[in-house]
């Protein structure tokens, strides 16, 4: 682990435009912390960010970093890693951008098991266009578009992840600075796709999943007896849905990147001057 | 004028009616002949009606033409499909055995030759060979000597066993030996051998082939007809240089997959048809205004909605040119022949790189179907030359930052073109994102700011247009009165269709644009004609339209939308009656 990179190395000189007391200013200085404590390097990492509050990452933080399209983070993501497998890439994004507009993405960047790191910024509500339901937000939620509640069931994100294969499922809490980086250095660490789903609150749309709340009712695995290798004592966890989870929930410890199963281990960005050699035997392919 | 011949076999869907064709088609290839191949075929997997066409000579073919010499017709409804195309003295090879094909009635003054297809075959070795059976039928014919189709066999069978392989060349060759003894007909046809040496390949293929020659390393796509070919080409190729496909969830993904993998450094690209692109329309913006280098290839097919998916259009002109919300600095590339789609390919990797901008590769069905003979030479790998533009290497970061040390990615220079580091490369650490930005690649929303980075985005343009190439292909009479202009794949059909005008005294001056944005400025030549035609293949006169608007005048336009591409006769009859020449009775 290197020591000469400090966390503050990831941080811009930009300030960020989140309201006072928004849970995403600890979800974000956790992720420096994680890559900086897992000795990454700011020229070494590539962070994806997505499109809402949480999509602001890019910019408060120092890296090479692109800040996209809603929902698309992660295919940007996966791309920047298969293309060059010796970046670290982190991915963040909302609840909105993870669990509906990209919830397809979602799905399948859990299947496709390439090696990085996806922080989700859960704070169940719209909080840029001011206040409407996310798929994570309460049946009974009343937001400016739901009047009286969604009438819907949020999404689970972790039984998503956990139905569509996770290798790595873990929930963090953005005012628990310390369990937060700890478990987003683990996502990190781990060799595969590490889904953190980040409860950041959000101070000004969403009186109900507040600050309060979340530490009142947040279990930490650490204090309960889990053992996040069992798959089974993942699964029930996840599936009782009624407790509000800190920690690795799930680990799968024989997991193997996707890139690596294809074998890619180099750059692309480097190509000859010309064609590549041999390249005529393309041509003659089609005798 | 070729002297051709047009050759097809069709059935049904599940029948092997491609591989057959395919088979010969390489023979014809491998003799020495040019061919052009055509396809028609529904979007199913089985039953419906398809077919595999040939036209060959010894001579370069560049289109299709509305005749049949030679028909394998596998179904009854094969022979109803082409009835147009068929002709007194037309051959037409059907298995009267076969329960459906009891009550063929081979219509008046053409040839029926009733072959036991499928018994054959069983002498030979098995059922399954029938198509080979009349392919060997078919050399009889044509007097094509049967060895030729060997090598063929080989390639398609080899990898099932030398026993395979031999079975299904004796099949041909009972077929052959069928015909001859059963039916003293004297055929007028006699498919004279070269020693030239041909490949043979189509749009997609070439497509793919030319991103492999221009350091191509990703790609991400979804399947769609017919762009899965370029899919299914660089998938097991393109790992031999290091580079990866990816089949994404959707076209959505596809388009980020290769965003992140251009902004990671490599050439990267996606290819798609109509649909897939609307998907991709909402990624167009942070591609340009992240100013990263990609491919976006169209291959088109018939719209809109799903329209018609296993037919011809060039309904996508306007999408490329004005596709997505918001101004959109792009390149638009349209090749014009296989052997383009090769060249225009590496050209778009190139524009891309040099201009850090999306460039679209607008292809479309008849190109991504068709196979067509070429000399090896037609790819010459030498001539493929990669620039890759403003890249910054470690050393040079410092020419590049702010006064704060801080790399610039969208640094407004003279040429618009900015520096680009690679992550990895040190000092280089910047962000980019689909807000409007800063130098440094940060949001802002400052009037100064966003005046001088949309003015260095279009500056871009402006030193491309001013620097490079984009002119179009002229054929014909020079001084011609009437000026056909046209794009993309239509180019062979047109200049065959010249063929036929010139026997009929009819001289035309024909320019071919494969550049759409930007392209060339054809005022000079617009006024120079007493009478301007552009044909296309949509309902609308897409390109006619831009034309219009660039010269400020009318022009006549020939458009055909039924979802086959133009044939070489055809268009010779419309283009005579478009210059008032009287259409024959």
């Amino acid at each position: 682990m290197s020591s000469e990179v400090r966390f503050t190395d990831f941080k811009s000189d930009k300030q960020p435009t989140w309201c006072p007391g928004c849970g995403d200013f600890g979800t974000m200085n956790g992720m420096m912390k994680a890559l900086a404590e897992t000795g990454n390097h700011p020229d070494d990492t590539f962070v994806v960010a997505g499109i809402g509050c949480s999509g602001k990452i890019g910019t408060y933080m120092h890296s090479y970093a692109l800040h996209g399209v809603h929902g698309r983070a992660l295919p940007v993501g996966i791309g920047v890693k298969l293309a060059n497998p010796n970046l670290e890439v982190m991915v963040a994004g909302g609840d909105g951008d993870g669990f509906s507009i990209g919830a397809g993405h979602f799905v399948h960047a859990v299947r496709r098991n390439v090696d990085m790191s996806y922080v989700v910024m859960d704070n169940r509500i719209y909080g840029l266009t001011k206040g409407q339901a996310s798929p994570t937000s309460r049946e009974d939620f009343e937001t400016s578009t739901s009047p009286e509640g969604p009438k819907m069931p949020p999404v689970n994100p972790l039984a998503l992840a956990l139905s569509a294969g996770a290798t790595f499922i873990a929930q963090s809490f953005s005012s628990d600075s310390q369990r937060h980086t700890e478990i987003v250095k683990q996502a990190i660490e781990h060799d595969g796709f590490g889904f953190v789903n980040c409860y950041s609150p959000c101070v000004t749309f969403n009186d109900v999943d507040t600050y309060d709340y979340f530490r009142d009712s947040i279990v930490d695995l650490d204090e309960e007896d889990h053992d996040p290798t069992d798959f089974a004592a993942a699964e029930t966890k996840i599936m009782e849905g009624d407790k509000e989870y800190l920690g690795v929930i799930y680990q799968d410890e024989n997991s193997v990147p996707w890139e690596e199963r294809e074998g890619l281990t180099e750059s692309m960005a480097d190509v000859p001057d010309g064609a590549p050699e041999g390249a005529m035997d393309l041509v003659r392919e089609f005798y | 004028m070729p002297e051709d011949l047009n050759w097809a076999i069709g059935g049904e869907a599940g029948d092997g009616i491609d591989s057959t064709g395919k088979i010969f088609a390489q023979a014809l290839s491998r003799a020495g002949r040019h061919v052009f191949t055509s396809k028609d075929f529904a979007s199913r997997i089985r039953g419906g009606y398809t077919a595999y066409k040939v036209r060959t000579a010894v001579d370069r073919v560049e289109s299709v033409v509305d005749r049949l010499d030679i028909l394998i017709a596998l179904t009854e409804r094969t022979i109803d499909e082409n009835m147009a195309e068929l002709h007194e003295g037309s051959v037409i090879i059907y298995d009267g055995e076969r329960t459906t094909m009891q009550d063929v009635e081979i219509p008046e003054g053409m040839v029926g030759l009733d072959v036991p297809l499928k018994s054959l075959a069983e002498e030979a070795g098995g059922a399954i060979m029938r198509n080979v059976v009349a392919l060997g039928v078919a050399c009889e014919v044509a007097d094509f000597p049967i060895e030729n189709l060997d090598e063929s066999l080989e390639k398609r069978f080899g990898d099932k066993g030398q026993a395979i392989v031999e079975n299904n060349k004796e099949a041909a060759r009972v077929g052959k030996e069928y015909v001859a003894a059963e039916y003293d007909h004297d055929f007028p046809y006699e498919l004279e051998t070269t020693d030239a040496d041909y490949v043979l390949l189509n749009g997609d293929e070439a497509i793919g082939m030319g991103a492999l020659a221009a350091g191509c390393r990703f790609y991400a796509g979804y399947p769609i007809t017919p762009a899965t070919d370029v899919m299914e080409y660089l998938t097991g190729r393109i790992e031999q240089y290091g580079g990866k496909v990816v089949q994404a969830e959707d076209e959505l993904a596809a388009i980020n997959l290769a965003l992140g993998a251009a902004r990671a450094g490599a050439r990267s690209m996606t290819a798609t048809s109509g649909p897939g692109i609307d998907l991709m329309t909402e990624t167009f913006g942070l591609v340009a205004t992240t100013e990263t280098p990609m491919v976006i290839c169209d291959v088109m097919r018939s719209g809109p909605s799903t329209g018609m998916p296993t037919k011809q259009e060039q309904g996508d002109l306007n999408m490329a040119l004005y596709g997505g919300h918001g101004e959109i600095p792009r390149f638009v590339v349209a090749p014009t022949t296989v052997a383009e789609c090769f060249w225009k390919t590496v050209e778009a990797f190139n524009l891309a790189e040099k201009y850090q901008i999306p460039v679209f590769l607008v292809s479309d069905l008849a190109l991504a179907v068709t196979e067509q003979t070429f000399p090896p030479e037609a790819f010459d790998m030498d001539e493929v030359e990669i620039e890759r533009g403003n890249v910054v290497q470690a050393d040079e970061v410092d020419e590049w930052v702010d006064e704060k040390e801080r790399f610039q990615p969208h640094a407004p220079t003279e040429d618009g073109v900015s520096p680009r580091t690679f992550p990895g490369t040190p000092g280089g650490a910047h962000m980019t994102t689909g807000l409007e930005h800063d130098s440094l690649g940060r949001r802002t929303e400052e009037e100064e700011v966003r005046v001088e980075q949309v003015q260095k985005r279009q500056r871009k343009v402006e030193t491309a247009q001013a620097n490079e190439e984009w002119d179009y292909r002229e054929f014909g009479e020079p001084d011609s009165d009437t000026l056909v202009i046209s794009w993309g794949s239509n180019e062979g059909a047109i200049r065959e269709g010249m063929e036929f005008l010139e026997e009929e005294g009819v001289d035309v001056r024909f320019i071919s644009v494969p550049y759409i944005f930007p392209r060339p400025d054809l005022s000079e030549e617009i006024e120079q004609a007493e009478q301007t035609i552009v044909i296309e293949c949509n309902a609308e006169g897409q390109f006619a339209d831009v034309i219009e608007h660039d010269v400020l005048e009318r022009v006549e336009r020939i458009n055909k939308y039924t979802g086959v591409r133009f044939k070489a006769d055809e268009l010779a009859e419309d283009i005579k009656s478009a210059v008032g020449h009287p259409q024959e009775a």
